[in-house]
């Protein structure tokens, strides 16, 4: 039997003040697939995202990328697997340079020389960023910021993309943009996003967090025409979007 | 919003200077200074050599004497300093325009004024014709400590992070209607301060999330740039040696 991409069974943490962020939370994501993680804010999810490459560790349960497990021992490996596009492009790029950055995960995987090289450039392409490889980071706009981010994940080849929040502050050509080169990716993907037609175009599965916990797990569409679960976990599409027409 | 696009003291060129392998660069500047400085301050001529030095490299590379002149402005305040000597000085004076200037003080100014103009002039050269990145990577190539030049591309890099979101909370703040006038007022300035030191500290630690994401393992790749071959080392000699041999010919001839 292949092993599920990601596999979260009984994982439950609490910040140091007490507060439970994640209570029980059981997920399992076949390879290939692309998810949408939803939910309102403080609902847990980017808590979730950082125990799937171990930056937390769990209270209790246990994680799995691939069949390995989350573990001290194996955390270099999880997190060439796990590749974590966060929130604000700034915080992820820091170096002096676009090159330089993407260059930063593959070389802390041991790459050096022509090998790192043609990562950066793969990665850069893959992004349709290969132009701004000299360039430094805040001399970008923000849509190009992201595209970056989204390379520096890619360099090191992950298996699993996790991307938070990827369409914040996004213009809707840029939002387009990120779309069209996301659905080029062969990697299973988690997206967690307020986006909720995003979600819609991008992701087959949808789960819903709440409170610490999965209340909904299903194809994007249905999770998406239900007014009821949507209001109970403070969703909302959009004024005059149906996803049961689209 | 997008902070402002500057590019600090770098003026993109494709001059041979340009071209030149950033740790070449700074080692001629850092040679060339070292020179200039140990130049004894009575060697007139010497210092003629090596402003003529400085003006030809600054014409090989293209940066207009001009700018050079304007970017020199920085030096004003050690000028203003320079200048104070000769009042304070001890004896023996001399007149000058009728004021009594002390002769040992009216040295000490011409020897920081013109070794002072000279190394800002030089170094001024060199980050007009090399970009930071190239610096960062230039002294990681001199083997300077990894974590130096690291916390010196932070800052680059977050300054202009830091500096926009400051500016965003200057305009929050006018917009409600404060004008900071009054000293009374400074407290808004000083919260802001202090949510502004929250915020960074806050960012560091996001930035250092996202490093681990990355596999970072508390020491940075060595750094990417390239072996510069024997000839652009020999090519960048030419300014450092020629002021080391104009210093030597004047400590011979002053020893004399």
């Amino acid at each position: 039997m292949r092993d599920a991409a990601v596999e979260v069974r009984g994982l439950a943490y609490s910040y140091p003040d007490g507060s439970h962020a994640l209570r029980r939370v059981d997920l399992a994501i076949e390879p290939g697939e692309r998810v949408a993680l939803l939910g309102p804010n403080g609902a847990g999810k980017t808590t979730l995202v950082l125990h799937l490459n171990g930056i937390l560790v769990p209270g209790a349960g246990e994680i799995r990328i691939g069949g390995m497990p989350v573990t001290k021992e194996n955390l270099k490996e999880i997190r060439r697997r796990v590749g974590v596009v966060f929130q604000d492009p700034d915080d992820q790029l820091f170096m002096p340079t676009v090159r330089d950055d993407v260059a930063f995960g593959p070389a802390n995987l041991g790459l050096r020389g022509d090998d790192l090289d043609e990562a950066v450039r793969t990665a850069l392409g893959a992004v349709g960023m290969s132009g701004a490889a000299g360039r430094p980071p805040h001399h970008l706009s923000f849509g190009q910021r992201r595209r970056v981010a989204l390379a520096t994940v890619l360099a090191m080849d992950p298996q699993i993309l996790v991307l938070d929040e990827p369409t914040s502050n996004l213009d809707p050509a840029a939002r387009r943009d990120l779309a069209d080169i996301l659905v080029t990716l062969p990697v299973t993907a988690i997206v967690v996003t307020h986006d909720l037609p995003y979600a819609l175009e991008l992701c087959p599965r949808s789960v819903i967090l709440n409170d610490g916990v999965v209340v909904a797990d299903g194809p994007t569409r249905d999770v998406l025409a239900d007014t009821d679960l949507l209001a109970a976990n403070r969703l909302e599409l959009p004024f005059g979007f149906d996803p049961t027409r689209v | 919003m997008s902070g402002g696009h500057a590019h600090g003291l770098y003026r993109p060129g494709h001059s041979a200077v340009h071209r030149l392998a950033p740790q070449v660069k700074v080692a001629a500047t850092l040679a060339f200074v070292v020179a200039v400085v140990a130049t004894p301050r009575t060697a007139f001529w010497a210092f003629g050599v090596d402003a003529a030095v400085v003006v030809a490299v600054a014409v090989a590379a293209g940066v207009p004497l001009g700018l050079l002149a304007r970017r020199l402005v920085v030096e004003v305040p050690f000028v203003a300093f320079a200048l104070f000597l000769p009042l304070v000085g001890q004896a023996p004076h001399t007149d000058v325009l009728g004021l009594s200037l002390s002769v040992p003080g009216l040295w000490g100014a011409w020897n920081i004024l013109v070794k002072g103009t000279l190394g800002v002039a030089a170094t001024t050269l060199l980050a007009t014709t090399t970009s930071v990145s190239e610096l960062l990577c230039g002294l990681d190539r001199l083997r300077v400590p990894r974590a130096f030049t690291a916390i010196a591309g932070f800052m680059v890099r977050y300054a202009e992070v830091i500096t926009g979101e400051l500016r965003r909370m200057r305009i929050a703040r006018l917009s409600r209607g404060y004008d900071g006038r009054w000293l009374w007022q400074g407290r808004a300035v000083a919260a802001s301060a202090g949510t502004l030191f929250i915020r960074s500290f806050e960012r560091g630690e996001r930035i250092h999330v996202a490093m681990l994401s990355r596999g970072f393992s508390g020491e940075l790749p060595p750094a990417a740039g390239e072996r510069a071959g024997r000839r652009p080392w020999l090519v960048a000699a030419v300014p450092a040696v020629v002021a080391a041999l104009a210093a030597a010919a004047a400590i011979a001839g002053v020893g004399s």
